[in-house]
């Protein structure tokens, strides 16, 4: 069934119709063509699909699409300013080396966001369990965790 | 090459910016017009016969545009690299990631669906998935074909004379060692879509590490389908992860070409998370039995060992790591007589790939754990008795590597210190610590008839730089490390340099990207390249400043007399000029760089990697005595690299290697029962998270490796190697019990203990 929705992306209000199937990534990825947020396993278990939802950092392959309703979403493509300046946490992952592969980039930045923004001194624990869902195969996480220190630190 | 100004220095990923704003676009992000969607139906059981294959209800399903079975493919095309895999099965189905049948349809969903109505009818069959079974006399024999479970596969390797060394060594230690499958949990999944053009010329979007092989494959597979002397292109999107797994082609890429054959149009396969587990191809399990002996002082004598490895019911790559393991087997540490078989063997499990550190890991568990236990015997510290034994620049090793550079015992001791591990070691009580070295391949490996790598490179008129690059970066940096080596050779900023790698049609050859090869051949390939270049811009710019080009340089991108501080230009004057002038040139040079490594001769030998690369890792433990549970205190990884072209990438090498030894030693570990994977998600099979990140020390000891491009040799398999043994080791010395069964689990630590409890 569908039904027309209207919610907050990346600080615009948009209105479209949604299918009662349909996850909040695959009207991300699919139908607004917006493939910054990544797709790691479709069941909540790597963190690479994670957007900001009023402020929480949210597994988008589980959320509803309906549910959007009247929400405020934040993804990746929503971190650059719009004169193309990038978010201090998205500057620090490039600098500190905590990019390789970068298939879980984006999700992390967004759990780490959603982390500084509530809590901009974190400490390593607490920036630990902030990304404990989001899988890296690649980095080790010490980069990672280097780089969202740096960000909160620069703030 | 002194004062050198890009190479050394800590410069950030140049592709990270577009993966950190979520602009990078992996195959997973690609579309093409028209492109449908394939999806493949596997065998539901891992040993049986087809009785019944009906597609037609699948067939009629709106919006599928083709269903294809074994029927569809050349009855005799193989796959892999024993030619032992048909990308569709008929007849008999060996393992549960036997391909059935597929289908290309409008959307996912509806292959999906397709899939359901596609009957399947089967005769089960018992299967053998444990390979000292499938090796008895008498077994059944998986392919029907052959006489034995057994591959027609020669890994023996004889060094010296073990025997006699067995009748001298004072101290001897034999046991055996396992390891299971373990798989490499790319976070980007597999997939490709294949396409082609009106002449049958196939576009295939990839995420291989072999471009240039997996053109070779496509275009045989293309000959098989009937359509010769076709062209083969290969774009690979941004790699979501490789670490192995991407090192051969696969089933589904040919199902997605004869697809897209099929019904005209493009076809994208992209595997679920689940099929990324149950379908791709992992390092296999291992069983090891090793014996080592010494003399009273501690100098080795011999090294024995017998490798049973299960090779699945295929063969890829994996069926070769045994000729990497004979690295470590001969040359890890100083031992002149070595005796070493491999058997690989097929069973009904999946079919195993090689896995970042090729063997390498498999092979030193059994070693370092083993030399633990010998040190112990022997009565020497386990520090002692590695430095002791280390390997040296100079040696010649009984398999006959010609060590170069070789920071071994530096290694060591960098562990040593940084651990304090004179303070640490034998005071048991829960604590403990531990350490294990490697030896790898860091100049290259030839294991195919050619290691090479080209390059082209051209400017362009305002001194900017186009470099186009065989190497692949399937995220270690290789892009990085390269426009670093030419910026510094050309003294441009490395802004100015611009790598293209994921081109067939433009890139030139490469071996692909693996053995932890690409700083050193693809960055002399670029060194070589750049030098070429240079030689023809200061050519240009001698004529337009009236200087000899011997007193010419580049820096910031002036062309400079180096004896007249009046002559110079900027680098793009110098580059119109040559090229606004009658009978004028663009500038663009190429270089193919092959080191000078040998392939094995038929025993074995030969100088297999034109240096090799040297770490040693040191782990403190706390083991919980009531649970079982191993808590890593410290970790120092301490790894001989050469020159570090870029400190910032290779220390995220290190951690990244690390941890995934981690991993692999305390946790990881593919559950197959009776041929069907029990834990093919993220929740059952558990890879390291943040929460898991220990104190971790990357340390880097340079030596000046005189092959290497700006002295550097390879890192990017090294880091997980020796992890493993290091931690099981440090498990001993803080609780007296020795698994040596991977992973480490806390069931099996504490059923160690309880064994030790009742023994003592
Ligand atoms: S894709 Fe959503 S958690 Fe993995
Ligand atoms: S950078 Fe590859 S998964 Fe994190």
């Amino acid at each position: 069934m569908k039904r027309e929705i209207g919610f907050t992306l990346n600080g615009e209000a948009v209105r479209l119709e949604v299918e009662d199937q349909w996850t909040l990534l695959y009207l991300l990825r699919e139908v607004l063509e917006m493939t910054g947020t990544k797709e790691g396993c479709g069941y909540g278990e790597c963190g690479a699909c994670t957007v900001i939802i009023d402020g929480k950092a949210i597994n988008s392959c589980l959320y509803p699409a309906m549910e959007a309703e009247g929400r405020a979403i934040t993804t990746i493509e929503g971190l650059v300013s719009k004169d193309g300046e990038l978010h201090p946490l998205q500057t620090a992952f490039i600098n500190e080396g905590a990019v390789q592969c970068g298939f879980c980039t984006p999700g992390m930045i967004m759990s780490a966001k959603a982390l500084l923004d509530a809590n901009d001194k974190p400490t390593e624990e607490e920036i630990k369990d902030a990304v404990a869902g989001n899988l890296c195969r690649c980095t080790g996480y010490v980069k990672i965790i280097d780089a969202i220190k740096s960000a909160a630190g620069g703030r | 090459m002194n004062s050198l100004t890009t190479v050394g220095q800590k410069i950030p990923k140049r592709d990270a910016p577009p993966k950190a704003i979520g602009a990078a676009v992996y195959i997973q992000d690609m579309k093409v017009p028209g492109m449908l969607h394939g999806k493949i139906l596997y065998s539901k059981h891992p040993h049986a016969r087809i009785l019944k294959l009906d597609t037609s209800r699948a067939e009629k399903l709106a919006g599928v545009r083709a269903v294809i079975t074994a029927a569809d493919m050349p009855s005799t095309f193989r796959i892999g690299v024993m030619k032992d895999n048909p990308p569709l099965k008929t007849g008999k189905v060996l393992s549960i990631r036997d391909e059935i049948a597929a289908v290309a349809a409008t959307s996912p969903e509806i292959a999906e669906e397709a899939l359901s109505l596609i009957e399947v009818e089967y005769e089960v069959l018992p299967g053998i998935f444990d390979p000292i079974e499938a090796m008895k006399e008498g077994a059944m024999l998986l392919h029907e074909e052959t006489k034995s479970n057994v591959l027609k596969l020669p890994w023996k390797l004889v060094c010296g004379d073990v025997e006699a060394a067995k009748k001298e060594a004072v101290f001897i230690v034999e046991d055996t060692f396992s390891t299971p499958w373990v798989t490499h949990c790319c976070l980007g999944t597999s997939g490709c879509i294949a396409q082609f053009d009106t002449n049958n010329n196939l576009t295939m979007y990839s995420n291989t590490q072999i471009p240039s092989l997996a053109q070779n494959d496509y275009i045989e597979a293309l000959n098989a389908f009937g359509l010769k002397n076709k062209r083969v292109r290969i774009v690979q999107c941004v790699i979501g992860g490789g670490f192995g797994s991407k090192l051969d082609t696969y089933s589904y890429e040919y199902i997605a070409i004869r697809l897209s054959l099929k019904t005209r149009k493009p076809v994208k396969i992209i595997f679920s998370r689940e099929e990324e587990f149950f379908a791709t191809s992992p390092r296999q399990c291992t069983i090891t039995k090793i014996s080592h002996g010494c003399d009273r002082e501690g100098r080795l004598m011999f090294r024995e060992i017998e490798m049973v490895l299960d090779n699945g019911a295929y063969t890829s790559w994996g069926a070769t790591t045994p000729s990497v393991m004979m690295l470590p087997i001969s040359s890890l540490y100083k031992v002149p007589n070595v005796k070493y078989t491999a058997k690989c063997v097929y069973t009904n499990n999946t079919y195993s790939q090689a896995m970042r550190g090729y063997g390498n890991p498999q092979a030193t568990f059994a070693i370092e754990s083993s030399l633990d236990q010998l040190a112990e015997i022997a009565g020497i510290d386990p520090y002692e008795l590695r430095l002791k034994n280390a390997n040296e620049p100079g040696e010649v090793t009984p398999q006959r590597f010609k060590i170069t550079s070789c920071g071994m015992k530096e290694c060591i001791e960098e562990v040593v210190k940084r651990l304090n591990w004179k303070g640490k070691h034998g005071r048991g009580a829960g604590r403990g610590v531990g350490m294990a070295s490697l030896i790898h391949v860091g100049g290259g490996a030839r294991v195919y008839k050619s290691d090479g790598c080209g390059t082209i490179i051209k400017m362009d008129d305002f001194g900017k730089v186009d470099v186009f690059t065989g190497a692949s970066d399937i995220g270690q940096g290789s892009e990085t490390i390269i426009a670093q080596i030419v910026a510094e050779v050309l003294g441009i900023p490395i802004d100015d340099v611009n790598v293209i790698n994921n081109d067939t049609d433009i890139c030139p050859w490469d071996v692909g990207v693996h053995a932890s090869r690409t700083t050193f051949v693809a960055g002399n390939a670029a060194l070589g390249a750049a030098l070429k270049i240079k030689s023809q811009v200061l050519e240009a710019a001698a004529k337009l400043l009236e200087e000899d080009p011997a007193y010419l340089d580049i820096k910031n991108g002036i062309v400079f007399s180096t004896r007249n501080k009046e002559k110079s230009t900027p680098l793009g004057k110098a580059l119109r000029k040559a090229h606004y002038t009658l009978g004028g040139k663009m500038l663009m040079a190429e270089y193919f760089y092959d080191p000078k490594n040998e392939n094995f001769d038929k025993e074995f030998k030969g100088n297999l990697s034109v240096s090799y690369a040297y770490g040693t890792h040191g782990v403190e433990v706390e083991v919980d005595k009531e649970t079982g549970q191993v808590k890593i205190l410290d970790y120092v990884a301490a790894h001989d690299v050469g020159k570090a072209i870029n400190p910032l990438l290779l220390e995220g090498q290190i951690y990244g290697g690390g941890l995934q030894g981690v991993g692999y030693a305390l946790g990881e570990k593919m559950v197959y029962v009776n041929g069907e994977l029990k834990n093919g998600n993220f929740l059952d099979y558990k890879i390291p998270t943040a929460k898991d990140v220990p104190p971790m020390q990357a340390v880097i000891v340079e030596t000046d490796e005189k092959d290497g491009p700006f002295g550097a040799k390879g890192i990017g398999e090294p880091g997980l190697v020796p992890t493993a043994p290091a931690i099981a080791n440090a498990i001993y010395d803080a609780v007296g019990v020795r698994i040596k069964d991977l992973p480490i689990t806390p069931e099996k630590v504490l059923k160690a203990l309880k064994g030790k409890e009742k023994i003592g």
